[in-house]
């Protein structure tokens, strides 16, 4: 019933500090959306500081589309409006009264329920945001149906939290939020799985889906990647996608009427003493998961992955599709001849250092980029990580000379800036390659709209 | 350590904009970053990164140089004392080629980084490490008695028309290394070619000949022995005689991923079957030579291993990279058989291809575009 694809290019790097599989409730007072999180959203604030919101009210919506909202994750206050240079809105920060008193959108029967009453439902709860579109990684067009909606049950990011552990009793809610998926789109629902470690029934039972196995290294669980060996995108053609715990929230909203912003994050790296998970709400502060725990040098908290997630401070909040805060040392040292030692504790993909007779070892990695920025001139090694029929090279070309028409050629719409995460930490120029692809693909989307 | 690091501290402010050493910025920070990583942390994207930087690369490349610039010291000193007729030991005959080499070594490395460091100031850019494996690859490609104002002369063309001209390491067209010998070959020939250049202090009576200079006046009864060719105790360049010695550093770039075993393979491959198809055709005695000792003879196997995988220069796509190495074998050994002028075909192949490489890439990009829009209609049909 299912089909399995075997992913060969990639690159599973070993660090210290995975999760230990137990949740502990965080008990978190304050709670952030922060709109950067929303790619092309232009925030329009709804509320002011000291307005008193539910779970669900809307705090502010997107001035280009008026119609998707970003809603409160809990009841309580909202304490303060960060803003940043030129006024750009950062964070909407809510102090949570604990009542968690939540605005009834009303149940719904999912059998009977058509597509226009669910968009409309979900727009209002702030559950849309959820969805998210490619090409582009914006959130979901809620005028557009997609050819196809691409759900990952598993994540092989370094570290990234185990998703049969989140998901574990929410096999309803997770089925209830499949079905509404499945109205959405014109095409199938892919559910797809991790080949050797999804055991959880909830992804395992599920109906109304088509459930594909992968298996290989990271980026193995990557919408981009299931897209290119299920449905590959074309010009014009749009896919959805949502992880698991989005897709719980969809099917509570439904079955239960509220906006459902419970997540399970895990708290992992190899600075932190005790790696675990804590059941929160979205948007939830890290100061508890954090203090007396972990170590005291100078360290980088990250929402989300080392390889794609965003630095945040030690007080920072969780972004709004983070299932996991990694910390990590910073690397602001110099190192004596550190180009020609052996390197027996030094991480590399080549074969340059004494490390790689020891594939299995896990390792304490910092923040040094470990030389500096040169041109393009090794090549052949980033495609070994790439698991796509694109040239990355010189995709990240055309995207330098901002060559519109060479990049969709080569084939921009069927990658995110993800997909070039590892491409840039094996890359030898030190170059930002995620925010090149980034900055290509906001290009494409100005000059497609 | 620490007490150098605070010096550098210390120092830094007077290198930066407005110090009184500003005009050396570029010089100051090739240095600091030669005795220290830099302290740099990752701002956007991934938070960690991979240790290997342009310079790790580099001294892969140049530690896998070693073995061949060591025989060739060794070389230069065993046919200068061979030619006199005198004994000598193996340090002896080491010692005798490092002096020969030195002074090309200082030279070539003086004039190259001298630019390099001009230009990165002029271009606020830091210095690449290019140069660190084209300073070395220039003395092992010339031979002994190369005058070293012309050495300069050339160094500094391949360096400014060859690299700097198009923007640096990374951006040029043709293998500056390569560039630089072509230079010296077409604006001195006497000077590199013919019997006499090769022997450091050959004594007259000596022959001198190389075993291409041999095989191109037709004298293949003068051929040294298969043996000698493949170890190396043959008058040539610096450090292209001996296969065996380039062969462990081709292991050494294969073993460290540095080097592109598509290229190398692919370089072997075009050459040694074109020797066999000459041997098909057999109409001359060129021709009938045994497709390995085109393997072996001149600077062939020091092109497949250390030049044609210059990732700048080459083709930088899979496919491509197949055609372009084979290209360079086939055309390496057709210039050899045929052209009456040049003994040694390698280092025209090489640039040649190397301004083909790109048209090359072009093609085979060219079909993957193609693959997405024939889905695209397929789709949309």
């Amino acid at each position: 019933m299912s089909t399995a694809y075997k992913i060969k290019k990639g690159l599973d790097i070993k660090l210290l500090g995975e999760a230990e599989k137990t949740i502990v409730d965080l008990n978190a007072k304050r709670f952030a959306i922060k709109p950067p999180d929303f790619i092309g959203c232009f925030p329009k604030m709804l509320v002011e500081e000291g307005d008193l919101v539910k779970t669900g009210t809307p705090l502010f919506y997107d001035k280009y589309r008026k119609e998707i909202k970003f809603t409160s994750p809990v009841s309580g206050k909202v304490m303060e409006i960060v803003r940043g240079a030129k006024r750009r809105l950062l964070q909407v920060i809510i102090e949570s009264d604990g009542k968690d008193e939540a605005v009834d959108f009303g149940k719904t029967d999912i059998s009977s329920v058509d597509r226009d009453t669910i968009i409309e439902k979900m727009l209002t709860s702030g559950v849309w945001p959820m969805i998210r579109q490619r090409p582009y990684s914006i959130v979901a067009d809620p005028k557009v149906a997609p050819k196809a909606i691409f759900v990952s049950a598993f994540n092989t990011a370094p570290l990234a939290a185990d998703f049969d552990l989140v998901v574990h009793g929410k096999g309803t809610e997770f089925q209830a939020g499949l079905d509404i998926l499945a109205k959405l789109t014109t095409g199938k629902v892919y559910l797809n799985i991790d080949a050797k470690n999804t055991t959880s029934k909830v992804f395992l039972n599920s109906k109304n889906v088509q459930i594909n196995q992968f298996s290989g290294p990271h980026p193995a669980s990557n919408v981009s990647v299931h897209a290119s060996r299920l449905d590959p995108i074309n010009k014009g053609e749009v896919i959805w996608y949502a992880g698991p715990q989005e897709v719980v929230s969809i099917g509570k909203l439904f079955l239960e009427g509220k906006l459902d912003s419970e997540r399970v994050i895990a708290f992992a790296g190899s600075e932190v003493l005790h790696p675990k998970y804590f059941k929160t709400n979205m948007g939830a502060r890290i100061v508890n998961m954090a203090s007396g725990n972990v170590t005291g040098g100078t360290n980088r908290f990250i929402s989300g992955n080392v390889l794609t997630g965003d630095q945040i401070e030690k007080d920072g909040f969780v972004g709004f599709y983070d299932s996991l805060v990694t910390v990590i040392p910073e690397g602001d040292y110099h190192e004596f001849f550190g180009w020609i030692k052996p390197g027996l504790n030094k991480f590399s993909f080549s074969k340059t250092f004494l490390s790689q007779f020891f594939p299995n070892k896990k390792y304490r990695l910092d923040t040094n980029l470990h030389g500096g920025k040169r041109a393009y001139v090794m090549t052949g090694k980033l495609e070994k990580v790439f698991p796509f029929d694109i040239y990355p090279l010189q995709l990240i070309k055309a995207i330098i000379v901002e060559d519109i028409d060479l990049m969709e050629q080569l084939g921009i719409y069927e990658i995110d800036d993800e997909d070039f995460a590892l491409c840039e930490v094996i890359d030898t120029s030190k170059t930002n390659m995620q925010q090149i692809v980034r900055k290509g693909l906001d290009l494409m989307r100005q000059e497609m709209s | 350590m620490k007490a150098l690091r605070n010096f550098l501290d210390n120092q830094k402010p007077h290198f930066k904009e407005g110090g009184k050493f500003e005009k050396l910025h570029s010089m100051f920070d090739a240095v600091e970053t030669l005795l220290f990583v830099p302290d740099t942390v990752t701002r956007k994207g991934s938070h960690i990164r991979d240790a290997i930087d342009m310079k790790r690369t580099m001294i892969v490349v140049f530690i896998a140089l070693l073995p061949a610039l060591f025989f060739g010291m060794w070389n230069i000193g065993n046919l200068h004392y061979l030619s006199a007729g005198e004994s000598s030991t193996l340090w002896n005959n080491i010692w005798y080629g490092f002096l020969k080499m030195l002074p090309i070594l200082i030279v070539s490395y003086g004039v190259g980084l001298g630019l390099e460091i001009i230009f990165a100031q002029i271009r606020h850019h830091e210095v690449n490490e290019g140069f660190f494996v084209s300073g070395l690859l220039i003395p092992m490609i010339v031979p002994p008695e190369i005058p070293l104002w012309q050495l300069a002369i050339a160094v500094a063309f391949a360096v400014i028309f060859g690299k700097e001209v198009f923007g640096g390491t990374g951006m040029n067209i043709v293998n500056p290394a390569l560039l630089a010998r072509a230079f010296l070959f077409f604006a001195y020939p006497g000077d590199i070619s013919g019997d006499k250049v090769w022997i450091a202090d050959k004594a007259d009576a000596f022959s001198g000949a190389t075993p291409l200079g041999n095989a191109l006046v037709g004298k293949f009864e003068n051929l040294p022995s298969v043996y000698d060719m493949f170890m190396g105790f043959i008058p040539g360049s610096n450090g292209e005689t001996s296969t065996l010695f380039i062969l462990i550093g081709a292991v050494i770039l294969l073993a460290t991923g540095i080097g592109n075993w598509r290229i190398m393979f692919t370089v072997f491959a075009g050459g040694y079957i074109m020797g066999l198809l000459f041997n098909l055709w057999g109409e001359n005695a060129y021709m009938d030579l045994p497709a390995h000792y085109h393997m072996i003879m001149g600077g062939f196997a020091f092109g497949a291993v250390f030049m044609a995988t210059d990732p700048v220069t080459a083709t930088q796509t899979k496919k491509g990279m197949y055609i372009y190495g084979f290209l360079i074998g086939m055309i390496a050994i057709l210039i050899r058989v045929f052209n009456p002028a040049y003994p040694e075909g390698m280092m025209l192949a090489i640039l040649l291809m190397n301004v083909f490489a790109p048209l090359i890439d072009h093609y085979v990009i060219e079909g993957n575009i193609k693959k997405r829009l024939k889905r695209l209609k397929t789709v949309t049909s």
